[in-house]
């Protein structure tokens, strides 16, 4: 086959904006900036369960822990998509796996912080999930067909974990001073993490130019990050937190907030291993993986006895 | 070798009656796992009336190369649509 004209029917397609499906040709770096992202993006996912599953047996009410469950599970099946998107790129699992092991995979820097009260999962459920969500929904329309289903799919899902969580923070919002100020602690803690979900600025984001060519990423990170804080600092008034940016005001021009300077030194530190759960997270991963390999291979052995479709 | 189990691909019927689609994959040793773990991931919201999982190998694709010599002697056919054909003035229920 003439590869010219393969990659002129890539060309054509993303002019198109028709999905680009596993098995076109398309270019190395496309698959491999694929790879990287939606890895990135599963990891998240199940490194994600992590924080959540802390506080499943602390839950305040059999109401609490039985959403604090489908929640966590959901997060889980949301891995489990996006790893099998990734797998259509000629990527195993194996293999996905053990770059997350070896740190050659990143997931989402978030994880890395503490969940030190229940709070925090109220934080956690509004602030970075609807962070989460405002990425994935610019997501649903990304080029690669795998990808954007499976976002179409984690956005009809996450919008109950978004509300869940402002529900949790609105109770506690409502109880005492005690439970207000826990509420606030945990806005102060997660707040400027969450806004660093959305990556560097635009002007110093070194994966974008190719990703914007190729239609994988449709906003910048700085729009994303303008929405998501457009749409929260209403929430947070409604029920009575203080979102902690004193330099947090409306911009009646742009329409929209100006926002204090985000701590980039920290989001380095803590992205090059040096934040307060890396190693913590990661070695809960390796743990669980080792000790779920003998049901692996008692499932396959089982098949091989028994091989018949 | 991959320690994660064979792939299967998952289609979901929405209701009694539809059509199964396609809804992704997962691994599993034998079609008794593949369509618990089909069910698991993929019917969390009452997404599903019925399951079918089939072995990812065993699916043979068209390749995107070759659409348009498959598709493509479709489009010069519109007599196979309804709305090809005359109608004389007059005539109901056809």
């Amino acid at each position: 086959m003439n590869t010219t004209l393969a990659f002129n029917s890539f060309q054509e397609k993303l002019d198109k904006d028709f999905n680009i499906e596993p098995k076109d040709v398309m270019p190395d770096d496309y698959r491999k900036h694929l790879i990287r992202q939606i890895s990135q993006h599963a990891h998240s996912e199940v490194i994600g369960m992590q924080p959540e599953g802390n506080w499943i047996s602390r839950a305040p009410s059999l109401r609490a822990k039985q959403i604090l469950l489908a929640k966590i599970q959901d997060e889980g099946g949301h891995g489990l998509y996006l790893y099998s998107a990734c797998e259509t790129l000629g990527i195993s699992r194996d293999e996905l796996i053990e770059q997350l092991h070896e740190g050659k995979a990143k997931y989402s820097n978030i994880f890395n912080y503490p969940s030190l009260s229940w709070a925090d999962i109220g934080a956690i459920g509004w602030l970075v999930d609807g962070a989460a969500i405002v990425n994935q929904v610019s997501l649903q329309r990304t080029s690669f067909g795998p990808y954007a289903r499976a976002m179409v799919r984690i956005c009809k899902e996450e919008s109950f974990h978004q509300r869940q969580g402002y529900e949790i923070m609105a109770t506690m919002m409502s109880g005492t001073k005690v439970q207000r100020e826990m509420a606030q602690d945990a806005m102060n803690r997660w707040w400027w993490p969450s806004l660093m979900m959305f990556g560097p600025h635009d002007s110093d984001s070194p994966h974008s130019g190719k990703a914007f060519e190729w239609k994988i990423k449709l906003k910048s990170n700085d729009e994303l990050r303008q929405k998501f804080i457009d749409k929260t600092v209403q929430q947070a008034e409604v029920i009575g937190l203080t979102i902690p940016d004193d330099q947090l005001k409306w911009n009646e021009d742009k329409q929209g907030y100006d926002h204090g300077e985000i701590n980039w030194d920290e989001f380095k530190r803590v992205i090059n291993g040096n934040g307060p759960c890396n190693k913590q997270r990661l070695d809960h991963h390796k743990k669980y993986h080792a000790d779920g390999a003998w049901v692996r291979e008692a499932a396959a052995a089982y098949a091989e006895t028994n091989s018949k479709f | 070798m991959d320690t994660q189990l064979a792939l299967w691909e998952v289609f979901i019927q929405k209701k009694s009656g539809g059509d199964h689609t396609h809804c992704g994959s997962v691994h599993a040793s034998d079609s008794a796992m593949a369509l618990q773990n089909a069910r698991d991931i993929y019917t969390r919201r009452n997404e599903g009336s019925s399951i079918w999982v089939i072995p990812s190998q065993f699916v043979t694709a068209s390749k995107a190369e070759e659409a348009d010599m498959l598709f493509d002697p479709a489009d010069d056919k519109i007599y196979r649509h309804p709305t090809f054909y005359v109608m004389p003035e007059g005539a109901k229920q056809i």
